[in-house]
């Protein structure tokens, strides 16, 4: 009697989230995946910029524009964003030549504008426009795309891409070429021609070598062998795989790693973090977080593959597969897998506008999945 | 664009994607299990490795120095000791611009232009890590100036040492030595674990012979450093277990110098330049080492500019040089009761046969006059008379009919020709010289020859034949003794500071003298207390409540280094013999055996007896004269 109460309470309560989280177009799952990965990481960025509330409580403030962007985007029509996203494309093309003309002229490496309150990086806005116009464009074309179509999205790729390696910004650049190059893949290119960017990537890489800068040099050398220079630029990796490894299984414990309160570990609180849950909450506090990370993946794929109109699909799959990848670009820089690219950890490192980017493109994939039974 | 005209197969696009998808995931799996299995590896499998390479980032032993043993004089006056003094201090991987840092601390007065090299030379030379002391004894308004600009200065701090102070300056210096700079060369045959931390090294005389036992051994102490290094007590909820090990203090030496009668002779010699060494003739002790004129071994304790270096080092008086141990000088007329005792032992001379001294002696077929200081003779001489005139012919006849091997063997028995022993370092050996020594001395075949006349003039001390007034003093202890030897020695006991448990050591004893007999012991320094009683010192031992046996003499000034600084009056002096003169007291049982010489002094009995004199009295009288008491003047003969 008294149990049937409770449990019908609980119903009760679960359905009226449910009805509320329906009205704001939001996915529970994924949200709690979310929440609890923000969570962990403002827990995290507390220890990581040795107890500084100040750095905890701009976190949350970034975090909270994050979210409220995220709201907006999910209360938008599929049409509104398909719409403005060639729009989007274009704002953010013009901002990126600007940024690179004014470093240009000031002779300097420039990745952001400052609109006094906060520095605004076009190259975060291509994150997001880059898959969108993709979408679009393929949202009208019979898939697998034809040739044709696929050199015009080659062209909207890498013209982004390129302007913000040049800024430079190897970092952004190539994720910007990764969000569009998944939408291409996510619309069926063929695996022969899959195959051929393969080699043809391996190709580039080599000419592409002698156009990098010395300092994006040095990382791929780092990479290949961080003791050759250890207290130059292979100190980052070398540190960082210190406290990880010096972790073990179940860390030194909350606020007490060496490597992260002591220094050694460079930029522990932004593009390192996770150096300093490996260190302090060892293998279990990782995989915990690694865990979190999979299980949103997962879920907005799931989400994505519920929709039925091509341009909500590919781009929702493209967002769900582009998160897994910073994950893994950062995780693999800081335990010594990757080169040092300067990829944060999503949701979990401060600074920087990849979080709201982020948050913004979660809040589109709700929109998106909302709406999965409307043609876009 | 539009989608009119396109067939688009939407159930054929669906499957695609779901295709597309579970690939997706498939590769998302793949590289999760990638990543955890790099974190397994780092974490589980390889965690001993990185535990210890996080505990060496932050955990750094840094060095407790040892505090530096004191040094106590017989009557436990303190002569060498320990006082806190700021220092500045630079660690090298911390500085970024090691040449900017150095001529920043030139700009604002801390260091002196000229010592930028050296400082950088010591910086290369130490560990990076280790903390580099570039300046010692800083003052007041050197701290200040440095507190207000220490921002430029990031690696570089003021901290408190320990460091070495000689409350007395320049008296007993060249006995004390000094400590200073650990040098290059110092640096290649020392073991860095052992001095670091520590600026300074014992440079010469006990600082350095004891440099061992006086340094003791460094402690450590682990500090948790951060990653630019600097010491962190505790973070945060982050406090290590870290480990300290004390060190051991230095042994404190207690030495056998007299730090009055000391003060006393240095007082005595004035502003000449001189030597003296007493001895206690029963066991080899040191009352007193004097060489000067002296330095202030605190100069070079808190570390000497270039400048002042090369001012003490340039002067033409040699303040640096010890004379007492390394000035080496023909031992002249001292050395006649010991040509005398060789004479009697070997039967060849009577002590009471006359000889007629007649002012020059000539060997048998030649015509080539040795003559004698005074230059109308001595006329008739006995042994007795013969030492106490000093009369050189009775000396010539006897060296030679001695001859120069038996001459060089009997000398040698005293000490002289070769190091006393003494317990610090850097004693010269003089020449005791011999056919066989002129074979290997000269180069020049014709040089090698031993003539005949060179056997006559060593008997007097001079020609080839030069001692240290070290080793004048040893001769002297043992004619005192009768033939007793002991090394001569500067310490005579050890402390341990912890236990305050004292080590006395042992006089340590040559091989006694034994050819000579009683009656000719008695004979000889019958001859040495007429030399104070009517001879030639005889003013130096007026009023002397206590019997003394001395002996005069003269060295030679053969040739002095032609410098340009010299002025013409200067050179003339420099030219004058210098003045010995060797004594013991009293006779009955001596308890001081004493060596003066006062270079261009002209006149041992006029210069060097009246210092020996002052030293005995404050010796045996514990007579003390005020610091600016004339010494009393000696016998105004030649010799």
């Amino acid at each position: 009697m008294l149990r049937e109460d409770v449990d019908s309470t609980t119903r009760r309560t679960l359905t009226q989230t449910a009805r509320i989280l329906g009205a704001l177009r939001l996915d529970g799952p994924l949200l709690i995946g979310l929440g609890l990965i923000a969570a962990y990481g403002q827990f995290v960025l507390y220890s990581a910029s040795g107890g500084d509330w100040n750095a905890v409580l701009r976190g949350s403030v970034r975090l909270g524009i994050g979210v409220a962007l995220m709201l907006v985007f999910a209360q938008m029509k599929p049409g509104v964003l398909r719409r403005m996203s060639p729009w989007l494309y274009a704002l953010g093309l013009l901002l990126l030549i600007i940024v690179d003309a004014v470093g240009y002229i000031g002779k300097g490496a420039q990745r952001w504008l400052d609109l006094g309150f906060m520095r605004f990086q076009p190259s975060e806005l291509m994150k997001l426009a880059v898959p969108m116009t993709c979408a679009w464009v393929l949202r009208e074309r019979a898939l697998p795309p034809d040739g044709r179509t696929l050199l015009l999205l080659a062209a909207l790729i890498l013209v982004p891409t390129a302007l913000t390696i040049i800024q430079p910004d190897l970092g952004t650049g190539l994720l910007i070429l990764m969000a569009g190059g998944i939408v291409v893949l996510l619309a069926g290119l063929s695996v022969r021609i899959i195959v051929g960017l393969g080699i043809g990537a391996i190709f580039s890489a080599w000419i592409g070598w002698y156009f990098l800068h010395d300092y994006q040099r040095q990382r791929v050398l780092t990479f290949i062998d961080p003791q050759a220079d250890p207290l130059g630029s292979g100190y980052h990796i070398i540190q960082s795989t210190i406290a990880i490894g010096s972790g073990g299984i179940f860390g030194k414990g909350y606020m007490r790693g060496t490597q992260g309160q002591l220094e050694f570990l460079p930029e522990r609180h932004t593009d390192f973090v996770f150096a300093v849950i490996g260190e302090e909450l060892g293998l279990l506090g990782a995989l915990l977080l690694i865990g979190l990370y999979v299980f949103v993946v997962l879920r907005a794929l799931f989400l994505a593959s519920q929709m039925r109109d091509t341009f909500a699909r590919l781009l929702s799959g493209c967002l769900a597969s582009i998160f897994f990848v910073y994950v893994f670009i950062n995780a693999g820089m800081v335990s010594g897998l990757l080169p040092v690219v300067g990829v944060p950890l999503p949701l979990v490192s401060y600074g920087g506008t990849s979080m709201v980017t982020l948050l913004a493109g979660f809040g589109m994939l709700m929109s998106l999945y909302a709406n999965r039974k409307l043609a876009a | 664009m539009s989608l009119r005209g396109i067939i688009k197969d939407f159930w054929r696009e669906q499957r695609l994607f779901e295709q597309r998808a579970i690939a997706a995931v498939v590769i998302v799996a793949t590289l999760s299990l990638l990543l955890v299995g790099r974190l397994v590896w780092l974490q589980v499998v390889r965690y001993d490795y990185f535990t210890d390479l996080s505990q060496g980032n932050r955990v750094r032993i840094e060095p407790l120095p040892a505090p530096r043993g004191i040094i106590y004089d017989r009557q436990g006056l303190i002569l060498a000791e320990n006082q806190p003094a700021y220092q500045l201090e630079l660690v090298p991987e911390q500085v970024p611009d090691l040449e900017a840092t150095l001529q920043g601390l030139v700009r604002i007065g801390l260091l002196d232009a000229d010592d930028v090299d050296d400082a950088k030379r010591t910086v290369r030379s130490r560990r990076p890590f280790d903390s580099v002391p570039i300046r010692l004894h800083l003052s007041e308004s050197d701290m200040a100036a440095f507190g207000v600009n220490r921002f430029e200065f990031p690696g570089v701090d003021i901290r408190t040492r320990l460091a070495r102070s000689y409350p007395y300056g320049e008296t007993a210096v060249h006995a004390l030595g000094y400590v200073g700079t650990i040098s290059a060369s110092d640096l290649e045959r020392i073991d860095r674990e052992a001095y670091a931390g520590t600026s300074t090294i014992g440079k010469v005389g006990i600082e350095a012979a004891y440099e061992n036992p006086l340094r003791g051994r460094n402690g450590s102490r682990e500090i948790m450093v951060n990653a630019r290094g600097r010491s962190v007590e505790k973070l945060g909820t982050l406090q290590p277990a870290l480990q300290t090990r004390p060190g051991e203090p230095g042994t404190d030496l207690f030495l056998t110098l007299d730090l009055e009668v000391q003060r006393v002779a240095e007082q005595a010699v004035r502003d000449q330049r001189a030597a003296i060494v007493a001895l206690d003739p029963n066991n080899g002790d040191v009352i007193a080492l004097v060489s000067r004129p002296g330095f202030d071994p605190n100069l070079f304790a808190r570390g000497l500019t270039r400048t002042e270096y090369a001012a003490l080092n340039d002067n033409p008086d040699r303040p640096l040089f010890n004379r007492a141990l390394r000035g080496t000088y023909p031992p002249g007329s001292t050395i006649k009761p010991v040509v005398a005792l060789a004479g009697l032992t070997h039967g060849i001379i009577e002590p009471d046969k006359p000889f007629f001294c007649i002012g020059y002696f000539s060997l048998p077929g030649s015509s080539h006059r040795f003559r004698d200081w005074r230059p109308k003779g001595h006329g008739a001489v006995d042994l007795r008379s013969a030492i106490s005139q000093s009369c050189d012919p009775y000396f010539y006849s006897l060296s030679n009919q001695l001859g120069v091997r038996r001459l060089n063997a009997f000398l040698g028995q005293f000490g002289l020709g070769q190091p006393t022993g003494i317990d610090i370092g850097g004693e010269k050996s003089g020449v005791l010289p011999s056919p066989e020594w002129k074979k290997t001395a000269f180069k020049q075949r014709s040089a090698q020859v031993w003539f005949p006349g060179e056997t006559v003039i060593f008997g007097i001390g001079q020609g080839y034949m030069t001692s240290t007034p070290l080793q004048l003093a040893h001769m002297t202890a043992i004619l005192a003794t009768r033939g007793k030897n002991f090394e001569p020695r500067l310490v005579r006991a050890l402390r341990d500071p912890r236990t305050q448990r004292m080590t006395e050591l042992k006089p340590a004893p040559l091989p006694p003298l034994q050819a000579a007999s009683t009656e000719h012991w008695d004979l000889i320094i019958d001859g040495m207390r007429a030399v104070m009683e009517g001879g030639t010192a005889t003013r130096s031992a007026a009023g002397a409540p206590y019997s003394i046996a001395g002996k005069t003499g003269t060295a030679q000034v053969f040739s002095v280094a032609q410098n340009a600084r010299y002025n013409e009056s200067a050179i003339a002096e420099r030219l004058r013999d210098h003045a010995w003169f060797i004594a013991f007291a009293p006779i009955e049982s001596p308890r001081i055996a004493i060596a003066v010489l006062v270079e261009n002094g002209r006149s041992g009995s006029g210069t060097a007896a009246p210092i020996a004199r002052t030293v005995m009295d404050a010796y045996l009288l514990r007579k003390f004269p005020p610091a600016d008491a004339a010494v009393p003047l000696g016998d105004a003969t030649e010799e």
